[in-house]
């Protein structure tokens, strides 16, 4: 049995991806190491998908090269798999199987044994808060459920990394804050995660670093404090004065901020006092129809950075 | 949460956790035991088709047009034997067909189209090609299980004359297995068309049945259907069955032929199945 000597998890060096003519990954330079919580940040047809695909091994790289626990990516596929835990985007559950059916064939593909598995099923539908759905078809499920259920199924070989793809899109606010809370908690006992997101918040939440995405390139990379510290003020006023008045409010206070985005329905304002500059915007007699003050996020260096919302 | 409490002392990691040369190797075998524990679900339907068809069979043409064929005389039907015993092998080579072809169709169209649950298999050390190896192990246990049903009550039903009457499986056998290939990889080929398993059915599996010798002699149909049965898995078996089982008279070169043909053509169709999966899947 080999053990990873080094803490370098994975190592992606000028990682490239081509479908035809489309580069869907453009010769990406990362590397995430043991127990870190590693997000990719962007849009949907970013490339994020595409990149955790190659990291699975489960699409072939064009050119560059990837290393995951110090092997080639495209040599040692199924290697690499027996060690990785792997939530998809889509669930792909049994639905003609019950809960601990899904997570017992699940440790099978690893060659786990019935004892073991049987010893772990347990521990993961605790930890999904699952344990009265046990004998439940998977098909009689909730999203919510379900997704934990993919993500305990994940986690059914202990793996040394493990990958969520969009781990709470199209979940309902309780779901994904019950999702959040048992993210958090394997990251806490160190796992090492991989996660895309398009939400700020879930990347805020459960990313120690993360990389903005778009078009398949990275536009920047740091912690999620340490990129909105560098790329953005600390508040954001957002006003709204009607659709077809906002460009020409805008230029009667432009100077009240370090920097100002119109967007369609709104001005953002960037500053470090909100409430201070709010007061000012007033001062001078404009009369915003909605104003809110509120911190900078994650949301608004994407915006900053590529002139676009994370979510359209 | 007794998970993370005893995380810290359990949780070893998948690289002491996991045995990978073992699970790599074994790969195939996982997806067969997944497939068989879901079919154990329908256990109840799979043996009650398995002796409700042959019955079916049997009532109908084996009594019906037996008695019939048989009013000419014992050992006046075709190859001299009496018709139900004629009749045999072409029953069981069907069954043989019918039974894998429902395990490779269904469960891939499950597993790639309508559930993508193959692709949970494939995000662990269970490689594409081993996914297809797995599927094919399953269509020859199914068929086995139902072809040696059928042969149990065909034998009941008295079809069978001399002590090679066991050698019909195996010939059997060898068709549902080289047409399960066949089916594997048209299946894979034609996964995102609509209506294909439909079109299956109605141009490929019952002119398969109509035209392979299996109620009459090949001989006895038009030279220009008789082709047909030529390219037909069913008909090589149903006269390498009758060949071992009673004996027929039949040139030894065509008994290679039909070993030949049936080899050729399950290999050489799985190994395309094997990248067509292969393919679909590491996009």
């Amino acid at each position: 049995m080999e053990h990873a000597p080094t803490d370098d998890m994975i190592v992606a060096q000028g990682l490239t991806k081509t479908y035809g003519d489309f580069t869907a990954v453009d010769g990406i330079d990362f590397t995430v190491k043991r127990g870190e919580s590693f997000g990719l940040l962007g849009p949907n047809g970013a490339g994020k998908s595409t990149t955790m695909r190659m990291i699975a091994c489960t699409s072939q790289r064009t050119s560059g090269s990837l290393q995951i626990l110090n092997r080639d990516t495209d040599h040692h596929g199924p290697w690499i798999r027996a060690h990785l835990g792997v939530v998809p985007q889509q669930d792909n559950l049994d639905r003609e199987l019950t809960v601990t059916e899904n997570l017992y064939i699940y440790g099978r593909y690893f060659g786990l044994t019935k004892q073991f598995i049987n010893t772990k099923i347990e521990e993961l539908l605790d930890f999904a808060q699952l344990g009265d759905k046990r004998d439940s078809k998977v098909e009689a499920l909730s999203g919510g459920m379900k997704r934990r259920l993919t993500i305990a199924r994940a986690l059914i070989n202990e793996p040394e990394i493990l990958m969520l793809d969009e781990p709470t899109t199209g979940l309902d606010p309780q779901a994904r804050h019950i999702l959040w809370d048992r993210l958090f908690r394997l990251k806490e006992t160190g796992v090492t995660l991989i996660i895309t997101t398009h939400y700020m918040d879930e990347a805020e939440q459960l990313c120690d670093r993360l990389v903005v995405m778009d078009k398949g390139t990275f536009m920047a990379e740091g912690s999620p404090a340490g990129l909105i510290q560098k790329y953005v003020s600390r508040e954001v006023i957002e006003v709204r004065f009607g659709s077809d008045r906002n460009a020409e409010a805008a230029e009667h206070i432009r100077d009240l901020a370090d920097r100002l985005e119109i967007l369609p329905d709104r001005i953002l304002m960037y500053t470090e006092d909100g409430e201070r500059d709010l007061a000012r915007v007033l001062e001078r007699g404009h009369h915003p129809i909605t104003s809110l003050v509120r911190r900078s996020s994650l949301e608004d260096v994407f915006l900053r950075l590529t002139g676009r919302s994370l979510v359209d | 949460m007794a998970f993370v409490q005893s995380r810290a002392n359990s949780w070893q990691g998948a690289l002491t956790v996991v045995d990978a040369p073992k699970a790599m190797r074994m790969g195939w075998w996982y997806v067969a035991e997944y497939r068989l524990r879901n079919l154990m679900k329908w256990i109840g339907a799979v043996i009650a088709f398995g002796i409700g068809n042959p019955v079916l069979y049997l009532a109908s043409i084996g009594f019906g047009v037996g008695a019939l064929v048989d009013r000419n005389g014992p050992g006046m039907g075709p190859d001299g034997v009496p018709y139900l015993t004629f009749l045999a092998p072409a029953l069981l080579a069907t069954a043989a067909i019918q039974s894998t072809f429902e395990e490779v169709t269904f469960p891939t169209m499950h597993g790639l189209k309508w559930e993508n649950v193959y692709y949970a298999m494939t995000a662990t050390s269970v490689t594409p090609n081993q996914v297809a190896q797995g599927v094919m192990v399953v269509a020859f246990l199914r068929g086995l299980f139902t072809t040696i049903i059928y042969w149990v009550v065909l034998g009941i039903a008295g079809a069978f004359r001399g002590t090679h009457a066991l050698l019909a499986v195996p010939a059997a056998m060898l068709a549902g297995v080289s047409f399960a290939s066949v089916m594997l990889m048209l299946t894979l080929r034609f996964i995102d068309s609509q209506n294909f398993l439909a079109s299956v059915g109605r141009f490929i599996i019952t002119p398969l049945f109509m035209f392979s010798g299996t109620f009459f002699p090949l001989s006895s149909i038009p030279a220009w259907l008789q082709w047909i049965g030529w390219v037909s898995p069913l008909w090589h078996a149903t006269d390498l069955g009758r060949f071992l089982m009673y004996g027929k008279d039949i040139p030894t070169w065509l008994v290679a032929t039909h070993l030949g043909y049936l080899a050729v053509l399950g290999t050489v169709c799985f190994l395309i199945a094997q990248r067509l999966i292969t393919k679909k899947m590491t996009q």
